[in-house]
């Protein structure tokens, strides 16, 4: 790789939009220098399930004839527009492949472009491609996938989180400036935290959910992910608003503006002073690093030092979150995955033996398309919906639903914004937790409140652990989604000013293979 | 010790439509009794005073115009299916359990989604 597209791949996505409009590079030079690093460093990241390299090459050469017609055409294009993307292989796409890394929709193809897809299109961004993730997003650390797991740039050896590791992993290793994801309990901010990334997860009903294969519905929300505060706000502006197709979507004039707010001046603020922020007492201590709880201590430390004034909540209900996650989640994916039957998507697999009944071809398929964890959270959400535990198990747990809400509402009472680790460790070794789903759902002990109760969450780099990142989660309430980007982009540049660079910057050289 | 028995995975196994072997069923029981154990305590903090919660914000009906919007295809809803027919799904027999159950298909109306 030349030094000159080393260069470029390494910029914001902000300066990606400036460059390209100043007329100092053209997208298809933007968009060849990203598929020359995939396919120099994918080989050891696989965070790529698939390439499109001649559609992004088509698209860049559009959006640079556009810009050099001037005019009208060219004053037209959106801010983004030639800045390539990747998205997380949840999300639909015509004319390239959606597998939601599962071998159930292996060669599937999409009849449609999901909602987010069709505002990047129209905004007229390149897209590299589709993201690894664990099947049907289910995981935390991308190990799931049915297509090899995805690795951490900052060390290879390590899990980039789940469940959009792929997308986090790519914009780390400057394989994509920005990508697309989802987050049902933390599969945004958790892969943001371990790889050193910025990812948000949008209020519910933020960004339109049409076209993201559904695990949680009343979760599930699709967001930006990225290496800057400011990316992350510009590409969140983009993907924003109603849409007809999503009876869950959130009419603009809902907001407290009246109208989507301006995320990116959020983002540039970068002023704490005044800004109450709360400290989640349930959401530090036992079950977190000492190096992540050090960082963290530090994050607090210069937020209060520019004029922050931090206090501490209490939400004792957080304690019941996870448990009652790990009730709600499986129960509506089992409902959801009901569909993959072997009838209408994919795969179908005939029972070895016996008669070739649909109830038998049905149990075939789905025990030979679906993996490990996907069966266990459909088993498990049958046994929480079915008579005699429903109350128990899935009753209970919304009724936990509601105390997380009143909990958030007290809180905010005292703070402007939230604040707690995102993930309670660092990356964590391959295989290391493979075999202990319990231990693997921990990782989402900080995150998962905020989708319990719908409201906005990020997650912003908060410097280096044993070498490895530490992310600082800002949480607000529902519809003030600016508030995170607010306090984000102000630590971002507090932390910045610390080590004197940014953090995504440190990421080790990766070996490229050439050739 | 868990409250979930083996008999009662063979049960969720077969109303979920996944065909277990038997080792995959001991090995379900197991991780699912550990799962269970480990979120049962949710109901210590669950009074009978508390609402219960279904969905993250207040939702209201969405109507609109009875109008016919974009519809696809046959051919489109059709392309990515495992087996099709004369503009339909193709589906294994359905009402017979008989050794050689004969193929039936099923008409199905539009999108499916």
């Amino acid at each position: 790789m030349t030094s000159t597209s080393n260069s470029l791949i390494r910029l914001t996505a902000a300066e990606m939009s400036a460059k390209l409009r100043a007329g100092e590079i053209t997208s298809v030079e933007l968009t060849q220098a990203h598929l020359d690093r995939i396919a120099a460093v994918d080989g050891t990241i696989n965070a790529f399930l698939h390439v499109a390299e001649a559609e992004a090459l088509e698209t860049a050469a559009a959006v640079d004839r556009s810009r050099a017609a001037g005019g009208t055409e060219a004053e037209s294009l959106h801010p983004l527009a030639g800045v390539p993307i990747a998205v997380k292989d949840l999300i639909v796409t015509k004319g390239q492949p959606t597998t939601a890394g599962s071998k159930m929709l292996e060669g599937w193809m999409s009849p449609y472009d999901a909602t987010v897809v069709e505002k990047i299109r129209a905004a007229r961004m390149p897209i590299l491609g589709k993201t690894n993730l664990d099947e049907f997003a289910m995981g935390s650390s991308t190990e799931h996938s049915a297509f090899g797991p995805t690795r951490n740039p900052w060390d290879p050896t390590r899990i980039p989180g789940g469940s959009g590791g792929g997308s986090a992993a790519a914009v780390a290793a400057f394989e994509a400036p920005l990508a697309l994801g989802t987050d049902t309990g933390g599969s945004i901010r958790q892969p943001g935290s371990v790889t050193g990334t910025v990812g948000t997860k949008p209020t519910y009903g933020g960004v339109s959910r049409y076209g993201a294969i559904a695990m949680a519905s009343s979760l599930d929300q699709i967001g930006p992910v990225a290496r800057t505060v400011e990316d992350a706000a510009l590409l969140h502006e983009l993907i924003a608003g109603h849409d007809n197709k999503d009876s869950t979507s959130l009419p603009e004039a809902e907001y407290p503006e009246g109208r989507l707010p301006a995320f990116v001046d959020a983002a540039s603020a970068k002023n704490v002073a005044g800004l109450r922020i709360g400290v989640i007492k349930q959401l530090q201590g036992a079950g977190y690093q000492a190096g992540v709880l050090a960082r963290f201590q530090e994050a607090l430390e210069r937020l209060r030092e520019n004029g922050a004034e931090i206090v501490e909540v209490d939400c004792p209900s957080f304690d019941y979150a996870l448990g009652a996650y790990y009730l709600i989640m499986p129960s509506e994916a089992s409902s959801n995955l009901a569909r993959y039957d072997g009838v209408r998507y994919g795969t179908r697999v005939l029972p070895e033996e016996g008669p070739l009944t649909i109830e038998r071809v049905m149990g075939a398929t789905r025990a030979a398309g679906f993996g490990d964890e996907v069966k266990r959270r459909i088993i498990l959400g049958t046994y929480a919906l079915s008579a005699g535990y429903y109350d128990a198990y899935y009753g209970s747990a919304q009724k936990i639903r509601t105390l997380i809400q009143r909990d958030f509402d007290a809180a905010f009472e005292q703070a402007d914004v939230l604040v707690s680790p995102t993930s309670p460790t660092v990356a964590f070794p391959l295989a290391s937790k493979l075999d202990d789903p319990v231990a693997m759902y921990l990782n989402d002990v900080a995150t998962i409140p905020a989708n319990l109760a719908g409201i906005p969450g990020i997650s912003v780099p908060g410097g280096l652990s044993e070498g490895l990142p530490v992310g600082v989660q800002f949480l607000a309430p529902a519809k003030q989604d600016a508030r995170v980007y607010h306090a984000a982009g102000a630590l971002e540049q507090l932390l910045n000013d610390t080590y004197d660079a940014p953090l995504w910057a440190q990421v080790p050289a990766l070996e490229e293979v050439t050739g | 010790m868990s409250e979930i028995s083996r008999t009662d995975v063979e049960h969720l196994a077969k109303l979920a439509h996944i065909t277990m072997t038997d080792a995959e069923l001991e090995k379900m029981t197991n991780e699912l009794g550990v799962i269970v154990d480990s979120v049962k305590r949710i109901q210590e903090a669950a009074g009978e005073d508390v609402p219960a919660t279904s969905h993250p914000l207040p939702l209201t009906n969405v109507f609109r115009e009875d109008t016919v919007g974009h519809v696809f295809t046959a051919e489109e809803s059709l392309a990515s299916a495992p087996d099709a027919e004369d503009s339909r799904f193709k589906v294994p027999a359905i009402l017979t359990e008989a050794e050689d159950a004969v193929t039936s298909s099923v008409a199905q109306e539009g999108a499916h989604r």
